[in-house]
């Protein structure tokens, strides 16, 4: 019998013939936390008395307070940079970005290993990394032993056939697909993407429906490495580290479902759900206060296109804050040497420094008493954005930036 | 043998519920981030809940961030064991990690308030206050070697490596 992507991965990783169910203990090609589950993860590990396995492949990453709002938040930054200085391994500054985009622009590979302390580590499954989030315990493990154990996951296959209509993006088919199968219809399984609609996809598409896999319960979800994914390595100058990947053609999976791409519609999802979705239509009209475009769902140059061919020589609706967070230092460059934020900020937004902005709740956007929220991120839950009178829905950046010019949830394609 | 109280909640409470990340500045001052455990799930539960009860859940409990905190301020609260429907994988397997065992049932046969008496060798659940019998889902045995030690770091303290 054939092998899903993910057996494959952890049969390589661990050295076991493994199928769906079993347990194994696999090798760890990069393991990283961020600053709000770091600091835990390290107290963790001093007190496990292990050593750094591999420093290289060990990454701090400070992007969720960054810069950060607080005294509490800044003396956890210094805890942070005293442990990689003490201990070599690396840490990525306030400023660099999300640590799931810098994650897939630096470090992951097609076939690694990758553990974060960090749901949406998921991200690096958009080019065929096993890239899943654990905890602080976990990840304090896999600093220390270089490896944990896995439960090879059964697998969802998604097949996707047919072209997106104008206006409709990735973000639509992962709000679509987490609507249909529910916020726990991948409990600890892989959801493995396919089909023609994928192979043509962006890498950045990629990595928006791989990074929200985590919102349908999933372990993984993976994409397989090909011609795309080598483009986008070389890009990133990392030519070596691509090799191909693909599930075989009799793999078993526990189900299969079927998607065709040029059914569907812009998707929003509704407080307080990420599987609460509708269409744009339904919701049409709906008040919003503030627009977030960016962070690691939705953060990256294609993102930033998509939302400055529609603000560009226009302004937000009065009484609306228009807030774009760029994923990482690369993008922010890459958006600035084409001329997209200027004509952002132009059209009326804040650009606030790569990381994961207003999203969790912590600084630069949090909501007030009744307000609302469209934002291209990737939770709505109660009190996410640090109120829990206040409500949050999700959308792709089309919706989201067309949303932005009237001050209510408004189909891109009307303004396309 | 484990006795308490049961303190129920609905379903999808997420890690944002039980532990907001407006509160991630308090996360390096444990017993001042353990003041707001289900705050934005129940306000008083911080009040009522005492040393041994139990946080019963209905489906998909622990949903959302990876933030062990979740589990460690539940913990911190004194809860003995936490019972949902189904719980997110992340957070099934930070509570273990940590010592604090999760138990899969029915628990739409659970009201607020009954008092439970919980056996995890004998895999029962006894409600006194109702008089039903619930049993709960086998833990797999990578995870009750974990729990045996009192969560994974005091594990690796003790074996120095992982075993399955």
């Amino acid at each position: 019998m054939g092998k899903t992507l993910a057996e494959k991965i952890l049969i390589e990783k661990s050295g076991m013939d493994a199928k769906a169910g079993d347990i194994v203990i696999a090798k760890v090609d990069l393991a990283f936390v961020q600053d709000t589950t770091g600091p835990l993860t390290v107290r963790q590990f001093q007190e496990s008395g292990m050593s750094l396995a591999n420093p290289e492949r060990t990454v701090l990453f400070i992007d969720h307070a960054a810069p950060s709002p607080n005294a509490n938040l800044s003396n956890d930054h210094i805890f942070l940079r005293d442990f990689s200085r003490e201990n070599n391994c690396i840490l990525s500054e306030a400023g660099d970005g999300v640590c799931h985009q810098i994650v897939v622009e630096t470090y992951a590979s097609p076939g690694d290993v990758v553990v974060g302390s960090d749901s949406h580590t998921v991200t690096a499954g958009g080019l065929g990394a096993f890239a899943t989030g654990m905890g602080s315990s976990d990840v304090a493990v896999a600093f220390g032993l270089g490896k944990n154990w896995f439960r090879v996951p059964e697998t969802l296959k998604i097949e996707v056939t047919g072209d997106f209509q104008k206006g409709v993006s990735a973000k639509d088919l992962i709000l679509y697909l987490i609507g249909k199968i529910g916020a726990d219809g991948a409990t600890y399984k892989s959801l493995e993407f396919s089909g023609d609609s994928i192979s043509k996809m962006s890498m950045a598409g990629r990595f928006t429906i791989a990074n929200m896999t985590v919102e349908a319960g999933a372990k993984v979800g993976l994409f397989p490495a090909d011609e795309k994914t080598k483009q986008y390595l070389e890009g990133e100058g990392r030519d070596s580290d691509y090799r191909p990947l693909a599930a075989d053609t009799d793999a078993e999976y526990e189900q299969i479902i079927e998607i065709d791409a040029t059914k569907l519609e812009p998707t929003v999802s509704r407080p307080h759900r990420v599987d609460n979705t509708a269409t744009v239509k339904e919701l049409k009209g709906t008040k919003i206060q503030q627009v977030v475009i960016g962070t690691c769902t939705n953060g990256r140059l294609e993102d930033l296109a998509v939302a400055t061919g529609i603000l560009k020589k226009r302004r937000p609706a009065r009484d609306l804050r228009l807030i774009i967070a760029p994923a990482s230092r690369s993008v922010l460059l890459d958006a600035i040497a084409v001329g997209y934020i200027a004509e952002l900020v132009e059209a009326g937004a804040i650009i606030l420094p790569p990381g994961c902005g207003p999203c969790l709740g912590l600084h630069q956007g949090a909501l007030g008493d009744g307000e609302a929220c469209l934002s291209t991120a990737n939770r709505n839950f109660e009190g996410r954005m640090g109120n829990p009178k206040s409500f949050i829905y999700l959308a792709s950046p089309a919706t989201a930036a067309a949303s932005a010019l009237t001050g209510e949830i408004t189909d891109p394609r009307e303004v396309l | 043998m484990l006795m308490g109280k049961a303190h129920k909640f609905g379903d999808s409470i997420s890690t944002d519920h039980i532990i907001p990340g407006k509160y991630a500045h308090l996360r390096s001052n444990l017993p001042e981030l353990a003041k707001h455990v289900f705050e934005d799930a129940d306000v008083n539960f911080v009040n009522k809940v005492k040393k041994g009860d139990f946080v019963v859940g209905g489906s998909n409990f622990g949903l959302g961030s990876s933030r062990e905190h979740a589990p460690l301020v539940i913990k911190m609260a004194g809860v003995s064991a936490i019972l949902a429907k189904s719980v997110a994988r992340i957070f099934f397997r930070n509570a273990i990690n940590l010592g604090l065992p999760v138990l899969i049932c029915d628990t739409d046969r659970i009201n607020d308030g009954d008092e439970l008496q919980i056996d995890l060798a004998a895999g029962t659940i006894k409600d006194i206050t109702n008089g039903k019998e619930l049993t709960f889902g086998k833990i797999p045995d990578v995870m009750l070697a974990i729990l045996d030690e009192g969560g994974l770091i005091p594990y690796i303290k003790k074996h120095g490596d992982i075993k399955i």
